[in-house]
């Protein structure tokens, strides 16, 4: 392609980078279909059926049959893509062609564990997108405060205070009222955060594990102690899902948008309203400021330390809305340690979506998404351990950590403090 | 270490290092005081986090007197708090040596995982082996384990510089995932059970208990030799050992180490093999020693309590004994005051957390106990 005329050396060095890159994806690919053409065969005879509307949707649907030699094709696929990288790949290229590819082993994966079956593709997808809400929320919440350049592991406590507080305030008073009390406790956490890294300048990591410690060491004993023989004060009314007329009647896409509750809808907003703050407005253009310079931003007068604290704040917020959903959004009650790591998967759909409330976005789904595959797995009978497939959004994490694919760069100032001159 | 001057440099990178570590000026206060104080603080909050809860004053006081009888209070309270203690303390060594190294490693739960499964899955393998053997060797496998594990980390810290505090948290979320798995393999998991757990340890291989001579429930075992062994051998590490020094070396000032000649890849993957080590050693302790299997969730989030622990302890191997010590009996006494008084055991969760906020904070301690405290300017006692 046209790295070929490029002759400094600075920008050969990139060039041969890029190459090595297209080439490491060609091979990566190259193996895909490999393990598509051999594992994931399936006898053409064979179909494999996905239901995508069930009998009380307005329109309905043919179900989607799929032969068994669609994978054949995707193997096909999968190899030509792979030679092509590896040949002449290189540039934005690479990145397109791993993504598409996942994308057609995904399929293939599907086809397969499907053969012969018949499952409810639609009812998946609305899982996906359900599970995929707390994980979105952390995420963002992720983005909020490392914008700032505050390292936040205290997501997963944020969003455990956000669950309980839901349920508790919501069981006393009123789930609207639960809900609104989430935020502020998440709010408070956030800003708890922020003093002990700003002001009083705590290890940003450290400050994290502790707040995590102490609200897990908090709710677990207001659950042990006060709940267990009160159970009326955790026990608060669950968000119903919202019908948005017309658009809920669209086949497939109508459940798994607008059939939901507020949960998603809120997520789907902030995602939206964040992105749109973060990149498009002034107070959004400091913020990343702060995050990537912070002097240069404090000599033109920006205020660091206030930046900081209203965007962590702000970070606790949308933690303690999400923490919200594991009660007020599913089950009304609170468990102990019932986030069970979802904060940490926050993080790391944080990272896989490079710091971009989008793209934190996408990755929460393909993280629902691997969530929601494997409680059907069980369900089809594969071969497939379940638990390797819930570490696959682990191992993705680990990978684009180590920039194996692409490099994620976190905000240049990301967990160091500042201190003023 | 090259040249002298080099060499001049890292001591002071060390003393700089281990002022740090000891939180700057004023050693007698911040490694004696602060803790103190902090201990307190925590301790006075607790009973405030009860009586918010609606538990009376009486009880609340009942509570604290079975905290102290639970923990220290007869032959089997301090046996209880040496036997919590032992697995804390070598998680936390582990992590107190990485956080001298620069390495902030949350994984050591992950480890423990790792460390005491692959200990018991080595222990029923060979029940013909006689003791002598096979509980070193089961304690070996479970080390081993661990620092794979770790090394993992450390791998990718060093090859790509994939940050090791998101690489760990993965790693955790992993293992238990692993372990689970592995739990349910025909060859782990017991004859004629559905649920994931693993065939017990042979008597062969279970750590000897210390006093059953005196009375049979004294739960205390062998692996407290093997935690003080280690607790010595890292101090002996640290601080005697040519590798101890560059591990303090990189961590204050990775830059200088390099230039001095030090393999910064290598250094980052031995620090967190350690690491992984113990860490694994602690989880092989607690299944060959307490559990006598694996089971899911047998960590019992030990790998969390054993970062706090390194940092009360300020990363030195004798503070992490100490608060080893403190923390296992927190945990032992805890136990008694659910029993004695009715107070859930979570409340001690509280107070380990809010110990290590005023640790790692100390300006938040001089706020509330600002007497305790030489004046900074003045330098007279209040």
């Amino acid at each position: 392609m046209s790295n070929v005329t490029i002759n400094t050396a600075g920008a050969e060095q990139v060039a041969s980078t890029s190459d090595r890159r297209a080439r490491i994806t060609g091979v990566i690919l190259l193996l895909l279909s490999a393990l598509v053409l051999f594992a994931l065969d399936v006898a053409p005879g064979e179909v494999a059926t996905f239901r995508l509307t069930t009998v009380r949707d307005a329109v309905q649907l043919p179900d989607l049959v799929v032969p068994g030699g669609f994978n054949t094709i995707v193997a096909a696929l999968l190899a030509f893509i792979g030679v092509r990288q590896f040949l002449r790949g290189g540039g934005k290229w690479s990145t397109l062609s791993i993504g598409g590819g996942l994308f057609l082993v995904v399929l293939a994966f599907l086809v397969w564990a499907d053969a012969g079956k018949s499952f409810n593709l639609t009812g998946m997808l609305q899982a996906t997108m359900v599970r995929a809400v707390p994980i979105a929320l952390g995420g963002l919440a992720g983005v909020l405060s490392e914008r700032v350049a505050v390292v936040n592991i205290a997501i997963e406590g944020m969003l455990l205070a956000g669950a309980f507080t839901g349920a508790l305030v919501g069981s006393l008073i009123g789930s609207w009222v639960g809900l609104f009390a989430a935020v502020a406790i998440g709010g408070m956490f956030g800003m708890m955060l922020a003093a002990l890294v700003v002001t009083f300048r705590m290890d940003q990591i450290i400050a994290g594990v502790v707040i995590n410690l102490f609200v897990l060491g908090l709710t677990s004993y207001v659950t042990s102690q006060v709940f267990a023989s009160n159970r009326w004060m955790n026990n608060a009314e669950v968000f119903r899902a919202w019908k948005i007329p017309l658009l809920s009647d669209i086949p497939v896409l109508g459940p798994v948008l607008f059939q939901q509750n507020i949960f998603v809808y809120g997520a789907l907003i902030l995602v939206g309203v964040a992105t749109y703050y973060l990149f498009h407005t002034k107070g959004g253009l400091r913020a990343r400021a702060v995050g990537e310079h912070p002097r240069a931003a404090d000599t033109l007068g920006v205020d660091v330390y206030w930046t900081r604290y209203f965007h962590v704040t702000l970070a606790g917020m949308v933690a303690g809305f999400g923490g919200a959903w594991f009660t007020l959004g599913s089950v009304g009650r609170f468990d102990e340690n019932m986030t069970n790591g979802k904060g940490f998967i926050g993080l790391a759909a944080m990272i896989f979506g490079r710091w971009h409330p989008v793209g934190a976005l996408s990755a929460a789904l393909i993280f629902g998404f691997a969530d929601s595959l494997q409680q059907k797995l069980a369900l089809l009978n594969t071969p497939i351990p379940s638990e390797f497939l819930a570490m696959a959004p682990y191992i993705a994490t680990i990978i684009v950590v180590a920039g194996l694919i692409g490099k994620a760069r976190p905000p240049a100032a990301d967990g160091q403090p500042y201190v003023k001159e | 270490m090259s040249t002298s001057i080099g060499k001049r440099e890292l001591d002071d990178a060390g003393r700089a290092l281990l002022q740090r570590a000891s939180g700057g000026r004023g050693q007698f206060e911040d490694l004696v005081i602060v803790p103190i104080f902090a201990v307190i603080a925590a301790l006075v909050l607790g009973a405030l986090v009860m009586l918010a809860t609606g538990v009376d004053i009486g009880t609340i006081g009942k509570s604290f007197v079975a905290l102290g009888k639970g923990s220290v209070g007869s032959l089997n309270a301090i046996s209880e708090t040496l036997t919590s203690a032992i697995p804390l303390i070598l998680a936390g060594l582990g992590l107190g040596l990485g956080f001298r190294a620069g390495l902030f490693n949350i994984g050591a739960e992950g480890q423990i995982v790792m460390g005491g499964l692959a200990a018991a899955i080595f222990a029923f393998s060979f029940p013909g082996l006689p003791a002598i053997l096979l509980i070193p060797l089961s304690l070996l496998a479970g080390a081993i384990a661990g620092a794979i594990y770790a090394g993992f980390a450390g791998v990718l810290k060093a090859t790509t510089g994939a940050h090791e505090v998101i690489t760990t948290i993965m790693l955790n979320l992993s293992s238990f995932l692993i372990l689970i798995w592995a739990l349910k393999q025909p060859y782990v998991q017991v004859a004629g059970r559905s649920d994931p757990i693993s065939k017990s340890v042979p008597e062969a291989g279970q750590l000897p208990r210390l006093l059953d001579w005196i009375d049979p429930n004294l739960r205390v075992h062998a692996g407290l030799f093997v935690m003080l062994i280690m607790v010595a051998f890292i101090w002996w590490l640290l601080f005697r050992s040519k590798i101890g020094f560059a591990f303090r070396a990189s961590g204050e000032n990775p830059d200088a180490a390099r230039y001095a000649g030090m393999k910064s890849g290598l250094i980052i993957v031995a620090a967190m093999g350690t690491a992984g080590a113990l860490a694994g050693l602690g989880g092989a302790s607690q299944v060959l020693g307490v559990l006598e299997r694996a089971s899911p969730g047998f960590s019992a989030g030990i790998g969390f309590d054993a970062i706090a622990l390194a940092l009360l302890g300020r990363s030195h191997p004798v503070g992490i004994l100490l608060a080893g010590l403190l923390f296992g009996g927190l945990e032992a006494g805890g136990r008694q005051m659910q029993v004695d008084a009715g107070v859930s055991i979570d409340l001690i969760g509280i107070i380990q957390a809010l110990i290590i906020v005023f640790i790692a904070a100390p300006l938040l301690v001089r706020a509330i106990f600002p007497w305790g405290f030489r004046k900074d300017k003045e330098g007279g006692a209040a």
